[in-house]
C-alpha cells in the first residue's frame, strides 16, 4: 500500500452536490477521508483563482460538484462553470499539472451514492498520479 | 465601522454519540484552542439544546466574543438555530460559521484518527473564515398579495380556496379545458366509497365563483420571474375558438360538430367531439375547438358549430392571447400521470381488449363514463371473473422503484365495486397490501370478508392461451402463490392493471421556470422532508398535492391547504426581507467593462452611465456569484462568500 495520502479540495453548490454529501452522511456511505468541502452557493461563482490558489497551497486534486445541466438554482450558473472549468484546465496543464487533477461532475441533491462513488473515485485517480508537484516543482 | 479583533468561541458538538466518539471532540476543542483570534473552545453533548446555545448566549455577554464557530451538523439543519442565538446575545447572526463534521465526517469516515483530523481542518477553516465575517444587512420590501396556482386537480382548487377564504387574490392557471383535474374521472373513493363528483364539484363551482379566484382555463404558465413577494408571470391563454362571454353552454355546437374524436377524459373509452367540453360538470362549461381536428381548421370548409351557435359564440379568429400578473407567492401543482403499463408486454395492454388500466376502469365505473357505470366488456357482457394487478410500474427497478402508495387501497376500492356491482368473483395479486390511513385497515378487512381471492404474489404473465377448452376466449393470468409456494393459472375476463403514478408530463419544465429542484423520479423536492414538507428551496414558491410524491386524496387535500397556509402566512404581514448574501461591486475597482451585466441571470445589474460603474439592484440579486467569478478586476464579489472569505478556507484545509 502506498503511504501518499492525496489532499483534495471539492467545491461544491450548496443546492445539489452539498445536499447530495448531506445525504451521503445521513445515508452513512462510507469514502475516503482525503476530501475536504467547500460549500459555494453555485460552481458559477467558482474564480479560476480559487483552483490555482488550492494548488499552490498543496492540494493534490480540486473536485467541482454542480447541479445537473438544466436544473440550476440561479438558471444557469453551472453552465458557465463548465465553461470555465476547460480554461482552467489549460492552465493547469501550462504549469505542468495533469488536467486530470480538475475534475467537473453533476451530482444532484438526491444522488448520494452518486457522490460517495465519484469522491471514491476521484481519490483514487489522484493517489494513481502521485503527489500533484506544486510543493517541490513550481517557482512562483 | 471600527474594526474589532475578531474574538472566535469555538464549540464543538458531541451529538449524542453521532459525533463523538468517532471524532475526538476534546481533542478537537484543544486543537481549536490553539488558533488564531480563539478566545474560548468547548465541547458539548448538543449544541442545538437550549443549554447548549445558552453556552454560547453567555460567552458572547461575558467574554465579549464576537464570532462564533459551531462544529455540528450540516448548517442546512442548524445554521438558523446558531445563527439566532448570535442575534439574542447581540452579535450580527452573519459572524457565524458552521463547520460539518457529522454528514461530512463521522459519518462518512471509516477511521476514528482520520475523522478526527478531518474535523480539526474543518474547525481551522471555519475559524480562519469567520474571522473575516462582515455584519450583512437586508432591507425589507414590500411584496404582493396574490398568489399564483399552478394546476387545478384537487390540490391546485383546495390551495386556491384556502388562499382566497384568507383574502388574497389567487390566479389558478389550468392547461386543460376544466378544472378538476384526476379527481373528477374517478367515481368513489376509498375508504368511504363517497362519490368523487359530490365532494369535487361542489369545490370546483366554488372555486369558479369566488370572486378573488382568477380560473385561468386551457392556459400555461410560460415563463416566471422575479423573487420572493414579486413574482413576474406570463400566462399563455389558448385559444378556445369560442368566446366565453358569449358562450351559454347549451351544448348544441357539440351535438351538431361531425368529428369524433377519443375522449381523453374517457381515457379513449369513449368519443368526444373537436368542439368539446371534456364532461358534463366541467368548469368552465365553454367547450373549446380542438385545432387538430376541426374540419375547418384542417380543410377549410364546415363551420356547423357556428351556423348553429344561437349565441354567436363561436370565433375562429380567436389567437393566443398572453396575460402579465405579478404575484407574491407561487404555489406549484402540476400532480400526476397515470404509468403507462405498455412497456410491460407481458401483462399485454394494448393487445388484448380486455386489460385495462386502472383509469380506465374509473372511467368504466363512472356513472357519467361510457358505459353509465355498469362494469361491462367489450362485447356488453358483465365479466364472470375479474384479475386486479397491483404494482404496475412500481416498486420495480426496471421501471419506478417506488411505491406509489395509493394502487393497494384502489385496488382494493375496485374489488369491492365489481362484487357489489356484477356479484363477479375476483383475484387481486398483490406483493404487500399496503394499507396505512385513517379506516384503511378497516376497509382492507371489509374486502376480505367480501370474498375477494386475494394472492400474495407478482403476476408474471397475462395470456390468452387457455388450458381447458371451456375457458377459450378467456385471459389467464399466471404468478405465483408466494405464500402458498404454487404456480396459479386462473382464468379470467377482465384484468384491471393498477399502475402507479409518474409526475405529470411538462412538470421538468414548470420546476426549470420556478428554479425548484426535482429528485432522481422527477418529485418536485421540498425544503426538508420533516420539517418543512410543503416549502422549497426557492423561497416563496410552495408545493401541493402529487407533484411531490404520490399521495391520496386525503392527503393532498391536507398538504394543499398547508401550502396554502404557507404562502398566507409569508405574505400576510406585507414585506419580506431581501437576501442580504448578494452580489456587490466596488466602484472604485470596477472599470466598466460590464462583463457582469451579461453574465447576470437576474438582470440585476445596470450600468450607470453617469459614474461609468455596473450598479447591483439588490431586489433582484440572487447571490449566485456569476458576475464574481466573471469580473476580470475583482470588483465584483458575494457577500458572505467573498474571495477573502473561501482563500481563507482554502488556506486552512491545504
Amino acid at each position: 500500500m502506498s503511504a501518499f495520502e492525496p489532499k483534495i479540495i471539492a467545491m461544491v453548490c450548496n443546492w445539489c452536490t452539498y445536499t447530495a454529501a448531506d445525504l451521503a452522511g445521513t445515508s452513512r456511505l462510507m469514502y475516503p477521508h482525503n476530501v475536504r468541502i467547500i460549500r459555494l452557493m453555485c460552481t458559477g461563482m467558482l474564480d479560476a483563482k480559487y483552483v490555482l490558489k488550492a494548488f499552490l497551497e498543496g492540494a493534490d486534486g480540486v473536485f467541482i460538484g454542480g447541479c445537473h445541466p438544466g436544473d440550476c438554482h440561479y438558471i444557469n450558473g453551472n453552465l458557465k462553470a463548465a465553461r470555465r472549468i476547460p480554461g482552467i484546465a489549460a492552465i493547469l496543464e501550462q504549469f505542468g499539472f495533469s488536467s486530470e487533477r480538475l475534475e467537473l461532475k453533476w451530482i444532484g441533491a438526491s444522488e448520494g451514492p452518486e457522490f460517495q462513488e465519484h469522491i471514491t473515485r476521484f481519490v483514487e485517480t489522484i493517489r494513481a498520479l502521485g503527489p500533484s508537484q506544486a510543493a517541490t516543482a513550481m517557482i512562483l | 465601522m471600527i474594526y474589532e479583533k475578531p474574538r472566535i468561541g469555538v464549540y464543538i458538538c458531541h451529538c449524542g454519540s453521532n459525533i463523538s466518539p468517532k471524532v475526538d471532540v476534546e481533542a478537537v476543542a484543544r486543537f481549536a484552542a490553539g488558533l488564531d483570534n480563539v478566545a474560548v473552545s468547548r465541547d458539548y453533548k448538543f449544541m442545538c439544546s437550549n443549554p447548549g446555545q445558552d453556552f454560547i448566549v453567555n460567552d458572547i455577554k461575558q467574554m465579549g466574543l464576537n464570532r462564533v464557530v459551531v462544529a455540528s451538523c450540516s448548517p442546512r439543519m442548524h445554521e438558523p438555530t446558531f445563527r439566532k442565538a448570535c442575534e439574542k446575545a447581540g452579535i450580527s447572526p452573519h459572524y457565524f460559521q458552521m463547520a460539518n463534521i457529522r454528514e461530512q465526517t463521522s459519518w462518512v469516515t471509516a477511521d476514528s484518527a482520520h475523522a478526527t483530523q478531518k474535523a480539526k481542518d474543518q474547525v481551522a477553516a471555519a475559524a480562519a473564515r469567520v474571522a473575516g465575517h462582515a455584519a450583512l444587512t437586508s432591507r425589507e420590501v414590500a411584496v404582493q398579495k396574490s398568489i399564483l396556482v399552478i394546476g387545478a386537480g384537487i390540490a391546485g382548487i383546495q390551495a386556491s380556496l384556502t388562499a382566497a377564504e384568507a383574502g388574497y387574490d389567487v390566479h389558478l392557471v389550468e392547461r386543460e379545458p376544466s378544472i378538476g383535474g384526476h379527481m373528477a374521472k374517478f367515481d368513489k373513493t376509498f375508504p368511504t366509497l363517497d362519490c368523487a363528483a359530490c365532494i369535487m364539484t361542489p369545490k370546483m363551482v366554488e372555486a369558479a365563483q369566488k370572486e378573488n379566484i382568477h380560473l385561468h382555463t386551457w392556459s400555461e404558465v410560460v415563463s416566471v420571474e422575479g423573487f420572493v413577494g414579486n413574482y413576474k408571470v406570463r400566462v399563455r391563454k389558448k385559444p378556445r375558438y369560442v368566446d366565453m362571454e358569449k358562450c351559454t353552454g347549451c351544448g348544441v355546437c357539440q351535438q351538431k360538430c361531425p368529428v369524433k374524436v377519443p375522449s381523453e377524459f374517457d381515457e379513449g373509452l369513449a368519443f368526444r367531439k373537436a368542439v368539446y367540453s371534456p364532461f358534463p360538470q366541467a368548469v368552465p362549461n365553454t367547450p373549446v375547438i380542438d385545432k387538430d381536428h376541426c374540419i375547418y381548421f384542417q380543410k377549410g370548409k364546415c363551420r356547423a358549430c357556428e351556423k348553429f351557435c344561437e349565441a354567436a359564440a363561436i370565433d375562429f379568429n380567436q389567437a393566443d392571447e398572453f396575460i402579465d400578473i405579478v404575484v407574491g407567492a407561487v404555489i406549484a401543482a402540476t400532480g400526476f400521470k397515470a404509468f403507462d403499463p405498455s412497456p410491460l408486454t407481458a401483462y399485454g395492454y394494448g393487445i388484448f381488449p380486455e386489460v385495462y388500466t386502472s383509469l380506465e376502469f374509473e372511467r368504466l365505473n363512472n356513472a357519467t363514463g361510457p358505459t353509465a357505470g355498469k362494469i361491462l366488456m367489450k362485447n356488453g357482457q358483465p365479466p364472470r371473473k375479474v384479475a386486479i394487478v397491483h404494482c404496475v410500474g412500481s416498486r420495480d427497478r426496471h421501471y419506478r422503484k417506488y411505491c406509489s402508495r395509493v394502487c393497494c387501497m384502489y385496488s382494493m376500492k375496485f374489488a369491492h365495486l365489481v362484487r357489489e356491482k356484477t356479484g363477479a368473483e375476483v383475484w387481486e395479486f398483490y406483493i404487500d397490501m399496503r394499507s396505512p390511513g385513517k379506516l384503511y385497515e378497516e376497509f382492507y378487512n371489509r374486502v376480505q370478508e367480501e370474498g375477494v381471492h386475494l394472492v400474495r404474489g407478482r403476476v408474471a404473465q397475462i395470456t390468452d392461451i387457455t388450458d381447458h377448452p371451456e375457458d377459450a376466449g378467456c385471459l389467464t393470468v399466471v404468478a405465483e402463490n408466494t405464500l402458498a409456494r404454487r404456480v396459479l393459472r386462473v382464468p379470467v375476463d377482465m384484468v384491471i392493471l393498477s399502475v402507479g403514478l409518474e409526475p405529470a408530463a411538462g412538470s421538468d419544465a414548470v420546476s426549470r421556470m420556478l428554479g425548484i429542484q426535482r429528485d432522481a423520479d422527477g418529485w418536485y423536492n421540498e425544503l426538508h422532508a420533516k420539517l418543512a414538507p410543503v416549502k422549497t428551496a426557492a423561497s416563496g414558491i410552495f408545493l401541493a398535492g402529487c407533484c411531490q410524491g404520490p399521495k391520496d386524496i386525503p392527503d393532498t387535500v391536507a398538504q394543499a391547504s398547508a401550502a396554502a397556509g404557507e404562502a398566507v402566512s409569508l405574505l400576510s404581514r406585507g414585506t419580506v426581507r431581501t437576501l442580504a448574501e448578494i452580489s456587490y461591486i466596488d466602484p472604485d475597482r470596477c472599470s466598466g467593462c460590464r462583463i457582469c451585466v451579461d453574465m447576470c441571470p437576474y438582470s440585476a445589474i445596470s450600468f450607470d452611465d453617469g459614474a461609468g460603474v455596473a450598479v447591483v439592484n439588490d431586489a433582484l440579486c440572487q447571490g449566485c456569484g456569476s458576475c464574481a467569478a466573471a469580473c476580470p478586476s475583482s470588483a465584483a464579489g458575494i457577500r458572505h462568500f467573498n474571495d477573502g472569505q473561501i482563500m481563507a478556507e482554502l488556506e486552512a484545509l491545504t
